[in-house]
């Protein structure tokens, strides 16, 4: 079958790939662009491990089409640390022992980013919500809610 | 796994390209590329339209209309579908709720399905470019069906007259064991006017709760004005078993929930 063109952002650099029809976009991003950030946990978008953010949308990518994702803005977890500092949310986990096997890590991340930047205060229950369609299997759960609240005060104590 | 992929401008090309077999039409894609990821090889061609009629919600004379690629998310935030906001925020995490649209959820098989749950107690009206169809009849013949759905459009409720409940083991996201969406009129003295009770989960899709409807009417929502409709609950449904929950366990706690709904 004819290869498909498809050009994206991914974390502010441009992409250009052509993909085989039906290619998700976790295939893409793992295999074709060499972004192994996101994971792909099942496949049946259950885990949350392959989360992205797609023009500032909570995505999974396992369930994508790559050929649907022409001229968006996607940003993965393999981005946000900035020359070489990590992002307070990667500090946070890191901090609070909310990454044990780290499969689920970089999905768990990016929901909380999406909840950050639109909530940066946000309270305890938002952060579960936020955080209900991303499965661990190591931590109990209660690490990552801490780290993402801890986040989110080093972020308001940055602004004040 | 080799799928193509087309996309048209307008839903009438689109409509003449599913008519190949083999063909799917590919809405937020959670079900289709879920089925292909797994190896379904039924699918080997998907059809996608981006015509902007599809994605726009409008709310005109207390009626909506809900173009069929609009997403449980845009639903859930839009500030005049606030009454049935509830159910929208009831379908799967946030990444699947800003991927899975209306149109997809009205072809979802139970145990998914919980908004086209809701559609069916707001008696919504389901649009193809064949024409328009009552929701109860569309969720009949939905397994011929091979046009796009354009929209869905009701009556918005108002938000004291429509109640929805979501029963699932995981919280607070999680698949139903079933789900119930009632839309209830009162008279003055309290006594239910008008009734109409649809559950998730009872059967293969969504279906109507017809004798607890009938069984309410004149009613007052008390504990002895709805036990006639408790008792009748069950009548007609034929429930899944899948790993939530055996069909037995869907039937003895149908009454339990309904009553709890009825009662709030
Ligand atoms: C992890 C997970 C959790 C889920 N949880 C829930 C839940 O809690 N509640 C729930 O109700 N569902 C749930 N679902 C199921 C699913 O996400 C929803 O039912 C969703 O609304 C389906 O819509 P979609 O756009 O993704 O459908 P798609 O996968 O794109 O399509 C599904 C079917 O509908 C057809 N179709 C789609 N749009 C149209 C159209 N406009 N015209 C004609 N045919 C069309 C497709 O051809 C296909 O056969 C879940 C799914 C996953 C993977
Ligand atoms: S790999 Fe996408 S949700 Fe599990
Ligand atoms: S750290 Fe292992 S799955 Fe979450």
């Amino acid at each position: 079958m004819a290869k498909v063109p498809v050009q994206f952002t991914l974390n502010g650099s441009e992409k250009a790939e052509f993909v085989e029809g039906g290619t998700t976009l976790l295939h893409a991003l793992r295999d074709k662009i060499g972004d192994t950030s996101p994971k792909g946990g099942c496949h049946q978008g259950t885990c949350g491990a392959c989360s992205v953010i797609i023009d500032g949308e909570l995505k999974l990518s396992c369930l994508t089409l790559a050929e649907t994702c022409g001229g968006t803005d996607i940003r993965t977890t393999s981005g946000l640390a900035e020359a070489g500092v990590l992002h307070p949310l990667q500090r946070a986990f890191l901090d609070a022992f909310a990454t044990q096997c780290g499969f689920c890590t970089p999905g768990m991340i990016m929901a909380a980013k999406v909840l950050l930047d639109h909530t940066p205060n946000p309270s305890r229950d938002e952060v579960v919500e936020a955080l209900s369609g991303n499965i661990c299997r190591c931590t109990g759960y209660e690490p990552i809610i801490q780290a993402v609240l801890t986040a989110a005060r080093a972020n308001s104590q940055n602004a004040a | 796994m080799a799928l193509a992929l087309q996309t048209f401008p307008t839903v009438r090309d689109a409509n003449a390209a599913l008519k190949a077999a083999g063909t799917r039409y590919l809405g937020g894609g959670t079900l289709v590329v879920r089925a292909a990821n797994e190896g379904d090889v039924l699918v080997s061609s998907l059809v996608r339209s981006t015509d902007p009629a599809l994605s726009g919600i409008a709310v005109a004379d207390g009626r909506a209309r809900i173009g069929a690629s609009v997403t449980m998310a845009a639903i859930a935030r839009h500030p005049e579908l606030g009454a049935i906001a509830k159910a929208a925020r009831a379908v799967g995490g946030p990444a699947i709720r800003n991927m899975a649209t209306v149109g997809g959820n009205l072809f979802a098989p139970a145990p998914y399905g919980d908004f086209a749950v809701t559609l069916l107690a707001l008696d919504a009206t389901v649009s193809t470019d064949d024409g328009e169809l009552p929701i109860g009849d569309f969720l009949a013949k939905r397994d011929d069906n091979h046009a796009i759905v354009t929209s869905v459009s009701f009556a918005l409720p108002k938000a004291e007259s429509f109640r929805f409940l979501k029963v699932s083991r995981v919280k607070p996201k999680g698949v139903s064991v079933l789900s119930i969406a009632a839309a209830l009129e009162q008279a003055g003295d309290g006594a239910v006017s008008s009734a109409r009770i649809a559950l998730g989960c009872m059967a293969d899709r969504p279906m109507r709760a017809r004798a607890a409807e009938k069984a309410l009417i004149g009613k007052r929502l008390d504990r002895d004005g709805i036990a006639a409709a408790l008792a009748a609950a069950g009548e007609g449904t034929s429930p899944i078993t899948d790993p939530i929950a055996s069909a037995w366990y869907r039937a003895e706690v149908l009454p339990v929930h309904l009553g709890r709904l009825l009662l709030t």
